[in-house]
């Protein structure tokens, strides 16, 4: 499902002098359905570097990265745009949404066109935890938990076959923490190739088949 | 997906200073484009280049039209044919909402205009469709009769909008659609034209100075400096990952875009 071959990746920083940050260097990874690599080591390894090589928001200074037949390195902007809303779900961080859009909509317009795709969001929020008050409320007033929810419900509606999740429990209570490992599970044992990084060592142990570790580039 | 309008190296003087030079892109149906770059670096020029309203002195627009194939808007097409497309098949938001609508008939005939243009002369289909599309822009239809003069500026910007898409059409150029309106009525238009163009499947060139605009509504993105485009891609490719010393210059200048 992902094959990462010799995957190198530098920053130029042209306003910097032109100063260059290699970040990533010859990084070769396997990943199958139904396998969760959790990708381990200290901050400025590169772990979130690699998940956005994986998702083509970064340009690889070199190296192959193929995710579902795709070779992203090399695909054009449609066939990116396709690959991502057939195939790959991506938690970030940060949840990005309009201003005014309420957090029901936010989680449905992923299944847009489908007849039952409130249902499904409502049932994702369900359980997820958010109560009902605030279906109906835009999320950029959120916690910062809560936002994280909405981010991993808008993701999980959609059953893609690629994973890639930074730090997707960093923010939760306990008890969510174990709803997401949980969903995190169910999506693997259906099948999908997931990449992962999880600060939270009981949900790294829960959730991962295999651990990677990474090391700052010296 | 099909593309429905390609620009090949596009260039256009006033004088002795080039306002545009070799720019060439595609854009394809049903995708929202965005243009950034700072003032002077040529992005109304290009849209009104790309939109037949300014005769490019090289390279060549192409459009697919509706029955009869790609075109090329300058030499394929006659005056009249790209003042019918600019009717019908496109609409054009201004930065201004005054320069887009008609300031001296009622906020209904500014919307109905663009169906008469089409041929429909039944008045009472004409106000169905302008009260319909006024509450579609959430606006209190109550007020078809009311001039724009008496409406705020993002009222005026919502029916200068409502007026552009009540025909139906596929490919829409904005220019700085959100400029000059406060905070929360941006935020309010932004979901509108974000909800708009995918429900209707829009095609749509945004030109804007605001990256978060850009990374709200547009997958794609052109950034221009000094009448060049410098790079182009993914809207979060080239906002994350940006290339040029230019766009790295953009990007770092603002608050998370």
């Amino acid at each position: 499902m992902i094959r990462v071959r010799e995957l190198a990746k530098t920053f130029t920083l042209h306003n910097q002098g032109g100063a260059r940050l290699p970040v990533l260097q010859g990084v070769s990874l396997e990943v199958g359905p139904g396998e969760c690599v959790a990708l381990q080591g200290p901050s400025g390894a590169g772990k979130s570097t690699l998940l956005k090589c994986l998702y083509g928001n970064y340009k690889p200074t070199s190296g192959s990265v193929t995710v579902a037949e795709t070779e992203v390195t090399s695909a054009s902007d449609q066939e990116l745009l396709r690959l991502r809303a057939s195939s790959v779900g991506y938690v970030s961080q940060f949840l990005r949404v309009i201003p005014r859009v309420p957090a029901i909509d936010v989680v449905a317009d992923e299944v847009r066109g489908k007849p039952e795709a409130r249902q499904e969001a409502e049932q994702l929020l369900l359980r997820l935890r958010i109560p009902m008050r605030l279906w109906s409320v835009p999320p950029a007033t959120f916690s910062g938990g809560e936002q994280q929810r909405i981010n991993i419900a808008r993701t999980f509606i959609r059953k893609k076959p690629v994973l890639l999740l930074d730090e997707p429990t960093a923010s939760l209570d306990a008890e969510n923490r174990v709803t997401v490992t949980a969903m995190i599970n169910e999506a693997r044992e259906a099948g999908a190739a997931i990449v992962g990084i999880f600060h939270d060592q009981k949900v790294r142990e829960a959730v991962a088949t295999r651990i990677v570790e990474m090391e700052e580039l010296s | 997906m099909s593309v429905i309008l390609e620009a090949r190296g596009l260039a256009k003087r006033f004088g002795e200073r080039p306002a545009i030079e070799d720019v060439s892109f595609e854009l394809h149906a049903g995708e929202v484009l965005a243009v950034v770059g700072e003032s002077g670096s040529g992005k109304t020029t290009l849209l009104n280049c790309v939109s037949g309203r300014l005769r490019p002195d090289a390279g060549t627009v192409r459009f697919m039209t509706r029955h009869e194939g790609l075109k090329e808007l300058y030499a394929d097409l006659s005056e009249a044919e790209r003042r019918f497309l600019a009717r019908t098949d496109w609409g054009y938001v201004h930065q201004r909402p005054e320069e887009g609508l008609r300031m001296n008939v009622s906020a209904g005939a500014n919307v109905g205009e663009r169906l008469m243009a089409l041929g429909e002369r039944h008045y009472g289909r004409i106000r169905t469709a302008a009260t319909d599309w006024l509450s579609r822009v959430e606006m209190d239809p109550e007020r078809i009769d009311d001039s724009p003069r008496t409406f705020s500026g993002g009222m005026r910007q919502r029916l200068q909008i409502a007026r552009n898409l009540v025909t139906d059409p596929r490919l829409v150029f904005m220019d700085e659609p959100t400029s000059g309106l406060d905070v929360s009525v941006q935020a309010r238009l932004l979901d509108l034209l974000r909800s708009l163009t995918r429900a209707l499947g829009l095609a749509a060139i945004v030109v804007t100075h605001d990256l978060a605009v850009a990374r709200l509504l547009a997958q794609r993105m052109l950034v221009m400096k000094g009448g060049r485009i410098v790079e182009q891609g993914l809207t979060d490719q080239v906002l994350d990952d940006p290339q040029h010393p230019y766009t790295q210059l953009l990007v770092s200048s603002v608050l998370q875009p």
